[in-house]
């Protein structure tokens, strides 16, 4: 069995939650974005909201 | 009793979205923008995107919920060892966590931007997958999927009340067609993959009653299955477009199922009459749903 190595491991930690940090700031971005036209749309169509 | 778990790495964002089972959440999202373009009403783009964007969150979310609960299970099944929970890629609890939040963001986020109707359905929906196929039906009866396959059947009842705020006939007629489809569409499947349920202890038709009894089901269940399917035409809920596509369409899906209702196995069987059934029964679901949209929009 291998020993891992703590320096590989630490760089892959980093790697994945510098990954996992990007895509969930993309997904509250548009999260952003679809609330604001969802907000327009019910204003337009006169729905309560 | 607490078992010991390694300590993982944090999952790769990938991981997480194999978790939500892309591929299944394809036809769930078809099937749900199907039933809402078949509504009489429009609905307002974003409003319609919202709902459609909804269902497959909570189609990802039963996803995570059901590969959590089953990963010892998958780790048996060669399909499903790869899978981030059993190929030890990924934290369960990090699993449960993901499932959970992005089902409850899912319907809430369903309640407040589209109708309270369509939200009540979809909770309904995914407590169905998660409680009633997966944790009770699944390891515990041949007719799992019989019962489970109503999961399934409501995206387009979720696509229509999204769109009226209402329930009718016609989605009513679409949850029925879905859930008579989805046994001798998992039951072809199960007969090719037998060995691999057997394995994991999965008490799948073909492993408790038998292949004879498996082959005599799926004959029997597209009996009613080409009745719904057909049924909206005559009823005058659909257009000659839709009813003709049904015809031909089920037809052609009786005549393979009739072909796995009277075969026998024999030693090196490639069961090549049981992947042809359920590869059409995918591109048939596709299809009809893709049928009644264009018979409402241009007929």
């Amino acid at each position: 069995m291998s020993i891992p190595d703590p320096v590989r491991e630490e760089d892959l930690i980093r790697s994945r939650q510098r990954g996992r940090a990007r895509v969930m700031a993309v997904l509250l971005g548009a999260f952003v974005i679809l609330v604001f036209a969802i907000s327009i749309a019910k204003i337009r169509a006169g729905m309560p909201h | 009793m607490t078992s010991a778990t390694p300590l993982l790495p944090p999952a790769h964002w990938r991981d997480f979205l194999a978790l939500t089972k892309p591929r299944v959440m394809t036809l769930v999202v078809f099937t749900g923008l199907c039933g809402m373009l078949a509504a009489p009403t429009s609905v307002h783009p974003v409003i319609g995107f919202t709902a459609i964007l909804c269902i497959a969150l909570g189609a990802g979310a039963a996803g995570a919920l059901n590969q959590w609960y089953e990963s010892d299970i998958d780790a048996v099944m060669r399909r499903t060892q790869k899978r981030p929970l059993p190929d030890g890629r990924m934290d369960r609890q990090a699993a449960l966590h993901f499932g959970v939040g992005l089902g409850a963001f899912s319907v809430l986020f369903m309640g407040f931007a589209v109708n309270a109707v369509a939200a009540a359905i979809l909770t309904v929906s995914i407590l169905f997958y998660v409680l009633i196929y997966t944790v009770w039906l699944k390891r515990r009866t041949p007719q799992n999927i019989v019962i489970g396959g109503a999961a399934g059947a409501f995206p387009p009842l979720i696509g229509w009340a999204a769109a009226t705020g209402d329930i009718a006939l016609l989605p009513v007629l679409l949850f029925l067609f879905v859930f008579l489809w989805t046994p001798p569409h998992f039951w072809a499947l199960a007969l090719f993959m037998k060995s691999d349920y057997a394995a994991a202890g999965v008490p799948m038709l073909p492993v408790v009653s038998g292949e004879r009894t498996t082959r005599t089901q799926i004959g029997l269940y597209t009996i009613p299955m080409a009745a719904v399917a057909i049924l909206p035409w005559p009823l005058g809920l659909t257009g000659a477009i839709y009813g003709i596509a049904a015809v031909l369409l089920t037809g052609w899906f009786a005549l393979l199922a009739i072909r796995v209702a009277k075969r026998t196995t024999h030693a090196d069987d490639a069961m090549k009459p049981e992947k042809a059934l359920f590869k059409y029964s995918i591109l048939y679901l596709f299809v009809m749903f893709g049928a009644l949209v264009v018979d409402r929009w241009f007929a």
